[in-house]
Order: C-alpha cells, then sequence, then structure tokens
C-alpha cells in the first residue's frame, strides 16, 4: 500500500513535466490544426536561452522572463517564415516542415552548446514537501503552475475578444476573415504562445531531467501520450492525461509481475490505445463531427 | 623497437618531430591507407542522435591528430582522421565503416562507439582483415582473438568491473541486499551479469530487485522509488551520465542512503557529481583506470599537466570536466603509439601485430600503476582497476590495482 | 500510366541495370538500400498515400519484416529468398491485426496510436523472454547469401539484382493494384470515405485490407534490409526509422509509386551530404534542405513532376494553337 502511495506521488511529479509538455502540445494543435513535432526542441532551446542568459550573470527572474518574451517572439517569426507558406500544402508536408525544424533546433543547440548535462535552477527549492515523501517542492510548484497556466489560458480564451478571434480563426478560417479577423496574424500569435508556454515547461522541466539537447526527446512522446488520451481538442483534458499517463506508468512499471518492469513504456502506450478504442477522440476530447 | 616506458612515451609523442628527421629506416611496406605521407585512421561516433553526448570522444582525438601533425606526424607521416557520424544506430554504421573501408581507403578502424554498433560490422572488418582497434565499448566480445582476430578492445569491461564490485561486496557487506538500476541495453546488462556471476550461488539471494530503464524515459524517478521501496541496503546502479546524475539527485530527495556503488562510465566528478550535488554523492564507490581532470591531487602531476596544455592548446571548446576527454586523448596516445611501433611497415598485418604486443605502456592519464598489456591472446589492454570513493568534493582512491578476471 | 511515366520508368530500369558492373561495391550497397527504404516506403505510401491513413510506425513493421528475416536464416537456416513471403505474409497478418482497431481512430489520432507502436518496439524486442529467439540486446549476425555460382557477379552485385527483381515485382504489384477496382476503391475512401461508404463500398474492409497490404510491402523491405546489412539490433529500428520513412514520403511524393524511390535515395543520400557540408551542424543541414524541398515542392518530387509536365503540355498546346 505504501509503494502504491509512493508511487502514485512519483507518477503525479513525473506526470507534471508530461502535463506541460502535453498543454503545449494542444496549445498548438488547437491554434493551427497541426501536431508541432519540434515543440519540445522548441522549448529546449527556450530553456538554453535561459541557461545562457543565467550564465552571463543575470538573475533567474531576468531569464525566465527573457527566455518567455523571446521564445514569444520565436514562436510567431516561425509561423510567419516556415509555416505560412506551407499553409496551403497538404498535412503531410507540414508534418515533414515539424521534423525539419526539429532536425535543425536539436543540432544547432548541440553545436552551441554541447551535449553535456548542465544544472537548470527551479525558483521552488528542493527541499521534500511533506517531510520524507515523494513529492519535492519543485514537482508541487511544477503542479502548481500547471493548474495556474490552464487557468489563465482558460480565462484568456474564454474571456477576452483576442482570445475569442483566435478560436474563430481556427475553428473557421474563411468566416473568420470576412468578419474582419487578421487570420494570419491569429495563428501566429496561437504560436507564439505556444512557444511561450513551451518555454515555461521546459525551465521547469531541466532541473528534474538536467538541461541536454536531447532532454525532451522522451518527453513530448508522452506528452504526445497524454495530450491523446486526454483529448486534442481539450487543454484541461491533455493537462489530466498526461498525469494520468505518469500515474499509469509507475503502476505498471512497479505492480505487474514479470512483464512490468521492462515493458513499462510498451504496456503504457498499449493502454492509451485502449482508451482510444472506447473515446477515439480522447477521453475529453471533443467528437469529430463530419457533415455529409 | 624495445620496451616503452613512460618516458619515452612522452618525450616521443610531442617530439615526434626528432624521429622524424631521422630517414625512414626499414623497408617501407604499405597497404592501403598508408603512403610515404599519410596514414588514413577510419573512425565513426554517435554526433548525432540520443548517444550525442559521446561525440566529445571523437573531437577530442581529433584534435589530438591534428597536435600530432602539427608535431610532424608519426614517423614523418601525417595522420588523416576521418570520422563519421553513425547516430549510434547499427545500419548507418555499416554503411559509414563501408565507406571508410572501401570508398576512403583507410588503414585502420580506431575507436569506434557502441556495442551494437561495433557488432554489426564484426565479421566484416574480419573478413576483409582490416584492424579494428580499442573499440569504444566495454562488451567482452571483443577480446576474441581466436575468432576475431582483428577486433580489439581497450578499456576495462563491464563484466570484469561487475566482478570486481561482486568481489568487494562479498569482503565488505556480505550480507547485503542489493537493489540493482541498468539501462536495459547491452551495456547495462553486461554490468549485471558481471556482479551476478561474481556473486555466484548467492546472486539470486542478494540481489532483491532489478529496475531496467530505456534512454527515452525522462526520469528514472519511478525506477528509484522501486528500488528503496524493496527495502535494499546496497544500491548498484549502472546509468550513463545523465541518469547517473538524476539517480543521485533522486536518492538524497527520498532521503535513502544506501551504500552506493557507481558504474565507471559516470563516475566524472565535473560530469556527474556536481550536477547531481556533491553532498549528495558523498560516500559512493566506484572504480576507474583515468584521473579524474577536476581531482586537484593532479595539479602538479606530469600526466595531467601534459593534458592539460593539450586541451588549451588544441581543443579549447572542450568541457574540461567531463572524463571524455580524458578517455579520447588516452586512447589516441595508445593507438600514436601503436602507429609508432609500426615504422616503415604500414601493412595491416603489422599494425595488427604491433597492437597484439603492448608491453607495460603508461599512458599520462592512466592511474599510477596501471598500465596497458596486450598479447596474441590477450585482447584487453586495459583490464586493470582501482576502487574509489568520493569523498563529499574528490575521489578518494583505496585499495590495490585490482586486474579484472574476465580475460579473453 | 501516361506515356512520358512509362517513359521515365522504363529509362529508369535500363539505367539500373548495368549499375553494380560500373561502380564499386559499395555504391552498390547504397543502391540497395535505396530500393530497400523505397520498397519501404512504397509500402506506407500504399497506406497513407492511396488509402488516407496516417501511419508514423511503419518502422515497426520494418523491424518486424527484419527481424523475421533474421530469425529464420540464423536459427532455422532458412534460405534468404524464402524468408521474404514469410516475413510478408507475417505482416500482413499483423498489419490486418493492427487496421482493425485502427478504423476506429481518425488522423492525428491514427498517427500517434501508430508512432506508439513504433515508439514500444525496441523495447519489445529487447523483451528477455524473447531473448532466445531476438538475441536480445545483442541482436542477431546474418551471414551474407552468396550469389548463384554459374554468375559472374559478387555477393554485392548479387543482392543489388534480386532486390531489384524483388522491387520490381513489387512496384507492377502495386501499379496493378492502384489501377484495379480495388485501387480505386481503396483511392475512393481516402477521397471521401462517407461518400465511397454510400456507393457501397465496404469501407472497414478495404482499409484493414489496405493496412495488412502496407504492412506487408514494408516488411519485405524490413526483410532485405535486413540481408542487406546483415544484421539486426533493437536499437536499428527506434522510432526514428518511422520519421525517415515519413519524410522519403512526402519528399518523393504522396501517392506516387516512382515517388517512392526518390523518397528513398533522399534518405540516405542527404544526411551523408550534410554530413559532408560540416559535421557539426549535420543535422540543422538535413534539417533544411528538407524545408527548402518542401518549400520548392509541396506535393513531393512526383507531385513537382506532375506540374512541371502538366505546364509543358499546357505551353506545347498553346503554341500549338497559335
Amino acid at each position: 500500500m505504501e509503494l502504491f502511495v509512493h508511487q502514485v506521488l512519483a507518477g503525479l511529479a513525473t506526470g507534471a513535466i508530461y502535463a506541460l509538455m502535453a498543454l503545449a502540445v494542444v496549445m498548438i494543435y488547437q491554434a493551427i490544426g497541426h501536431l508541432n513535432f519540434a515543440q519540445g526542441e522548441m522549448a529546449m532551446v527556450s530553456t538554453f536561452i535561459a541557461w545562457q542568459v543565467i550564465q552571463w550573470g543575470q538573475p533567474y527572474w531576468v531569464a525566465f522572463t527573457a527566455a518567455i518574451v523571446l521564445s514569444f517572439l520565436g514562436g510567431v517569426a516561425i509561423e510567419r517564415v516556415l509555416f505560412r507558406p506551407l499553409h496551403n500544402a497538404p498535412a503531410l508536408s507540414s508534418l515533414v516542415a515539424f521534423i525539419a525544424l526539429f532536425g535543425i533546433l536539436n543540432s544547432l543547440a548541440g553545436f552551441i552548446w554541447d551535449f553535456d548535462i548542465k544544472t537548470f535552477p527551479t525558483p521552488f527549492g528542493s527541499k521534500p514537501l511533506f517531510g520524507e515523501s515523494l513529492i519535492g517542492t519543485h514537482q508541487a510548484g511544477m503542479i502548481g503552475v500547471t493548474v495556474a497556466m490552464l487557468a489563465l489560458l482558460y480565462l484568456f480564451f474564454r474571456g477576452t475578444r483576442l482570445g475569442l478571434a483566435m478560436r474563430a480563426a481556427a475553428a473557421n478560417p474563411e468566416s473568420a476573415r470576412l468578419v474582419g479577423i487578421r487570420v494570419g496574424w491569429m495563428r501566429a500569435l496561437g504560436w507564439g504562445m505556444a512557444a511561450a508556454v513551451g518555454a515555461v515547461a521546459g525551465m521547469l522541466i531541466a532541473p528534474v531531467v538536467f538541461l541536454e539537447p536531447n532532454m525532451m526527446l522522451g518527453v513530448l512522446m508522452y506528452g504526445f501520450a497524454g495530450a491523446v488520451l486526454g483529448g486534442l481538442t481539450s487543454p484541461g483534458g491533455a493537462v489530466l492525461g498526461g498525469f494520468a499517463v505518469g500515474v499509469i506508468e509507475n503502476l505498471v512499471g512497479a505492480f505487474i509481475p514479470y512483464v512490468g518492469r521492462e515493458l513499462k513504456l510498451t504496456i503504457a502506450l498499449l493502454l492509451i490505445v485502449a482508451v482510444l478504442m472506447v473515446r477515439p477522440s480522447g477521453v475529453f476530447g471533443r467528437q469529430i463531427v463530419t457533415r455529409v | 623497437m624495445g620496451r616503452l616506458t613512460r618516458r619515452t612515451v612522452l618525450a616521443a609523442i610531442p617530439g615526434a618531430m626528432s624521429l622524424a628527421a631521422l630517414p625512414a629506416y626499414s623497408k617501407k611496406k604499405y597497404d592501403t591507407g598508408a603512403s610515404d605521407s599519410e596514414i588514413r585512421i577510419g573512425h565513426t561516433n554517435p554526433y548525432s542522435g540520443p548517444a550525442s553526448t559521446y561525440g566529445v570522444i571523437g573531437k577530442t582525438e581529433a584534435a589530438f591528430f591534428n597536435m600530432i601533425n602539427e608535431q610532424g606526424g608519426i614517423n614523418g607521416r601525417k595522420i588523416r582522421f576521418i570520422s563519421y557520424d553513425d547516430a549510434y544506430s547499427p545500419p548507418k554504421t555499416v554503411e559509414q565503416v563501408r565507406k571508410l573501408v572501401e570508398s576512403d581507403g583507410v588503414l585502420l578502424l580506431f575507436n569506434m562507439l557502441g556495442t551494437p554498433t561495433n557488432t554489426a560490422i564484426h565479421k566484416y572488418v574480419n573478413q576483409k582483415k582490416i584492424p579494428h582497434l580499442f573499440i569504444a565499448s566495454g562488451a567482452t566480445k571483443w577480446g576474441d582473438p581466436k575468432n576475431f582476430a582483428w577486433s580489439m578492445g581497450w578499456q576495462p569491461n563491464y563484466q570484469s568491473e561487475g566482478q570486481i564490485y561482486a568481489a568487494y561486496i562479498m569482503q565488505n557487506y556480505p550480507n547485503a541486499k542489493i537493489a540493482v538500476l541498468y539501462q536495459n541495453d547491452d551495456y547495462g546488462k553486461d554490468y549485471v551479469k558481471g556482479l551476478k556471476d561474481g556473486l555466484g550461488d548467492k546472486a539470486r539471494s542478494m540481489v532483491v530487485s532489478e529496475a531496467p530503464y530505456e534512454t527515452t524515459d525522462p526520469t528514472v524517478d519511478s525506477q528509484i522509488v522501486t528500488l528503496k521501496a524493496s527495502g535494499a541496503d546496497l544500491f548498484f546502479n549502472v546509468t550513463t551520465p545523465k541518469f547517473a546524475a538524476q539517480a543521485i539527485k533522486k536518492l538524497a530527495e527520498i532521503g535513502w542512503k544506501p551504500v552506493h556503488i557507481l558504474n565507471s562510465v559516470s563516475n566524472s566528478v565535473g560530469g556527474v557529481l556536481k550536477a547531481a550535488g556533491l553532498e549528495n554523492a558523498k560516500d559512493i564507490l566506484s572504480a576507474h583506470y583515468l584521473k579524474d581532470p577536476t581531482d586537484p591531487a593532479w595539479k602538479d602531476d606530469a600526466g595531467y599537466k601534459q593534458w592539460s596544455a593539450f586541451m588549451d592548446a588544441h581543443f579549447p571548446d572542450g568541457d574540461r570536466t567531463s572524463s571524455f576527454t580524458v578517455y579520447g586523448y588516452t586512447v589516441a596516445q595508445a593507438l600514436a603509439s601503436v602507429l609508432q611501433r609500426c615504422g616503415g611497415d604500414l601493412t595491416r598485418d603489422n599494425v595488427m601485430k604491433q597492437a597484439a604486443s603492448i608491453k607495460d605502456l603508461e599512458l599520462p592519464m592512466l592511474l599510477p600503476g596501471i598500465k596497458a598489456n596486450t598479447s596474441p591472446t590477450d585482447y584487453f589492454p586495459l583490464s586493470q582497476l582501482r576502487m574509489q570513493r568520493f569523498t563529499g568534493e574528490r575521489w578518494k582512491l583505496f585499495g590495490p590495482i585490482i586486474t579484472g578476471a574476465v580475460q579473453s | 500510366m501516361t506515356f512520358p511515366a512509362r517513359a521515365v520508368t522504363a529509362v529508369a530500369v535500363v539505367a539500373a541495370l548495368p549499375a553494380p558492373l560500373l561502380v564499386s561495391s559499395f555504391v552498390t550497397f547504397q543502391l540497395t538500400l535505396v530500393m530497400v527504404y523505397g520498397l519501404a516506403i512504397l509500402g506506407l505510401n500504399l497506406l497513407t498515400g492511396f488509402n488516407g491513413q496516417f501511419s508514423l510506425g511503419h518502422g515497426a513493421f520494418y523491424g518486424l519484416g527484419a527481424y523475421a528475416a533474421a530469425v529464420l536464416i540464423d536459427r532455422w537456416e532458412v534460405p534468404y529468398f524464402c524468408t521474404l513471403p514469410v516475413a510478408g505474409a507475417l505482416c500482413f497478418a499483423v498489419g490486418f491485426l493492427f487496421g482493425m482497431p485502427a478504423l476506429r481512430l481518425q488522423g492525428i489520432y491514427l498517427a500517434l496510436a501508430t508512432f506508439a507502436l513504433a515508439a514500444a518496439m525496441p523495447q519489445i524486442l529487447k523483451f528477455s523472454p524473447l531473448e532466445p529467439l531476438t538475441g536480445g540486446v545483442q541482436g542477431i549476425v546474418i551471414a551474407k547469401p552468396d550469389p548463384p555460382l554459374w554468375l559472374p557477379l559478387d555477393a554485392d552485385q548479387w543482392l543489388y539484382y534480386f532486390t531489384l527483381a524483388v522491387l520490381l515485382l513489387m512496384c507492377a504489384g502495386a501499379a496493378n493494384l492502384v489501377r484495379s477496382r480495388t485501387g480505386r476503391a481503396i483511392m475512393a475512401i481516402r477521397d471521401d470515405p462517407i461518400a465511397a461508404a454510400a456507393m457501397g463500398i465496404n469501407t472497414a474492409l478495404y482499409k484493414t485490407l489496405t493496412f495488412g497490404v502496407s504492412a506487408l510491402y514494408t516488411g519485405v523491405a524490413g526483410a532485405l534490409g535486413a540481408i542487406a546489412v546483415q544484421f539486426v539490433a533493437p536499437d536499428s529500428f527506434t522510432f526514428l526509422l518511422s520519421i525517415s520513412l515519413l519524410v522519403g514520403l512526402v519528399i518523393g511524393g504522396v501517392g506516387s509509386i516512382p515517388g517512392s524511390l526518390v523518397g528513398g535515395a533522399f534518405v540516405l543520400f542527404v544526411p551523408n551530404v550534410a554530413e559532408a557540408v560540416s559535421t557539426g551542424l549535420a543535422g540543422a543541414i538535413y534539417g533544411a534542405i528538407m524545408l527548402l524541398v518542401i518549400f520548392v515542392m509541396p506535393t513531393g518530387a512526383a507531385g513537382f513532376a506532375r506540374i512541371a509536365l502538366a505546364r509543358l503540355a499546357t505551353a506545347r498546346h498553346n503554341r500549338v494553337k497559335s
């Protein structure tokens, strides 16, 4: 029983990482209708930028803000320069463009900052919460930030005119243009916001997994799993999906006899696919309705 | 050329110029890749992909050969070091090695990294009779001169190291309950095998929990939790640098203080322990054969100063806290020594012959007392280790030099 | 096929025949791999290009076919050419079985489910209880097939011709399939699944069959690849392979059979080109080339060729008119 509780808590802690990533992935998906394979690498580069600012002697919060601002601008730039020309191309071509971006960012980061692991500070400290338990202050901070970001984004999209305009542009670009919304810029804004969310994710994940160019590889995969489980149309669902993936994987590894240890990832993914069989658009996703 | 002592090596390598001034003695014989002016060396490394941390080894070696060339080359011949990226993917290694052998015409293959990658070309290079020297992998299969006469290992193999730890455990903690964290690939499994073989019949009762992880796992936190719950009081940590740092940090976070044995791959102070938190790494045990460049004990050591000068002059961007640069430097020196002894006979046969007759080669960054030795029946140049304990600031060596038990 | 397409194909086949006799062993080996990847991409094309089902996991079928061949050759000493049908049949079965639950998933969700399959593949291959069969993390080494004694070819050349023969056979099969009623049904499902169903096409059956056939093609390619490389290991079949196949598919041209080979050539040669330019930034240069190609030819090489030919035809037509 104690092991179960510990594994669940550890799962929530790791799940916070996946949830953050899943949130960024879903945000971009909602803005542009494509899955951003380069999301992890963008987050990684943002974190490196923050790290570099810290190396230049600035305090953490300056680096944090700088990374977010630069990531936002970077996201907007990437959309305008790289993806606007592809906006009429088939979906698969966009996918390849994302893969290309992944390769470019990964290679550049390795070239500039090398492949050895670096520490990245956390604003939350690393003391254990509740005494000797397995949730540290940093993990609790991560969960808190995820929930806070979710709330902020919800308020933005539901409560502001700009948020409404962005939702309109994503849902029905033609009609949105007809009412005067600059669809292109809405998309760019979506990219910028997703990049900024990714930056926050990266800066919170790095203290746990250590900063290096390949740190986001596994995280992105689990982030996708969480997003798919929760539903790509539901940011809240994606976050819950991320936590679920973390907990499921831990429980599988600890409690399924014989195969659990070695097939943790396989079984976790299998479970997610099984859930998709029952709810093909994710647990909280909107069912895709096609008009005939 | 007689016995090579440390002095000769230290003098010969930086001072190759003096030898180059001598007329090339003995008849000159060349195989593809060698000529009057150059020796071509082939190499693959993961410069991209998930294993790219090891790419720095290749870069160190390239810098080393640049230095050799600046000093006049080996016996007057420049080294052309051709290194390709295989991204740790065996099919890519096959392609790159075939390119090196058939298209670039190298004389020999040197310090290629990885076990599956080298396994993929193992048969090929032996069929083609290409010297496949100083493989950067601790698998035991590289010391098999009877069946694979052209492939030679370099570092103390993983199973030997595992057995050394087992012997230590039997001597000092005979009733320990052991938990093992290991990477789910050949490297991790080899260490575990070595440990279990060393424990013999007691392995089943002593090893109470084993947790594998994949390189795609973001963290190993879950595995650590499971291992702690097993009630073990000794932790065998078989992880690569990133995961080692994560594990050490997690152990401290959950307040678990078992006897902690860390594999030599990840015991770099600057590369791993510092990231994990030096206080958290206190009392960790490990074994090693190289000097740790961040250890102040070596500050005035001649070997360290030589390596340090090399890094300053030829690889200033290199990570001075990483053990990988020391590794690359040392193994490149060993190759230089072998090529030196070939003289003008640069046939592949002679290269192999010289490689299989290394006698007590002392290299600047090897721990004092540890020497490289090979023979036609012993294809493991390095098989000695010393155990060390981390004081919270540096590694403190203890105990005698131990020779690994798993030989070819 | 149209006349230009047929002409180009004929020229390509004729050019491919004497190649191994003119170039070095190493280039022959590379060309063999180009054909292998081209065949694997053709498999993916059948599913994604012709049937509209996204798959990011075809590396798994490639790996399955490769291991099937390796186990048969190494453990049971089956002659190498017999391993191809077995690998194909096994992959067909697995693909068909996978296609059934896949019916429930749409677009992105299917892509990610297949991606999950590819991501889990290395772990499955390393699974300890399977080790006596798969060799676990050590992998399996395969002996190189010898050319028949009555041919004056070396092993690499023989393998090239063998692969070429298999490729031509399977391309012809694919072309036939596409041109047939089944092919039209498959493409109808891609273009408008609801209309197709309304017309009486059994979409479920065709979709799962296509999954099976697609897996079969990629599985045979995997088997050929294993024989060419002479080694299989879990690390050879990570999700990066699936990504490469997808890149090849798009660059070559979605829905084009000859495009698959262009894609195969791209994913084999361009990374080497990128590495030659700069070892440190090889990945970035490869990515940049990919982006450039996508910008210039968003519908891939085949799409580009189609557009170019159409423009030429219009130009000729205009000239004739005036």
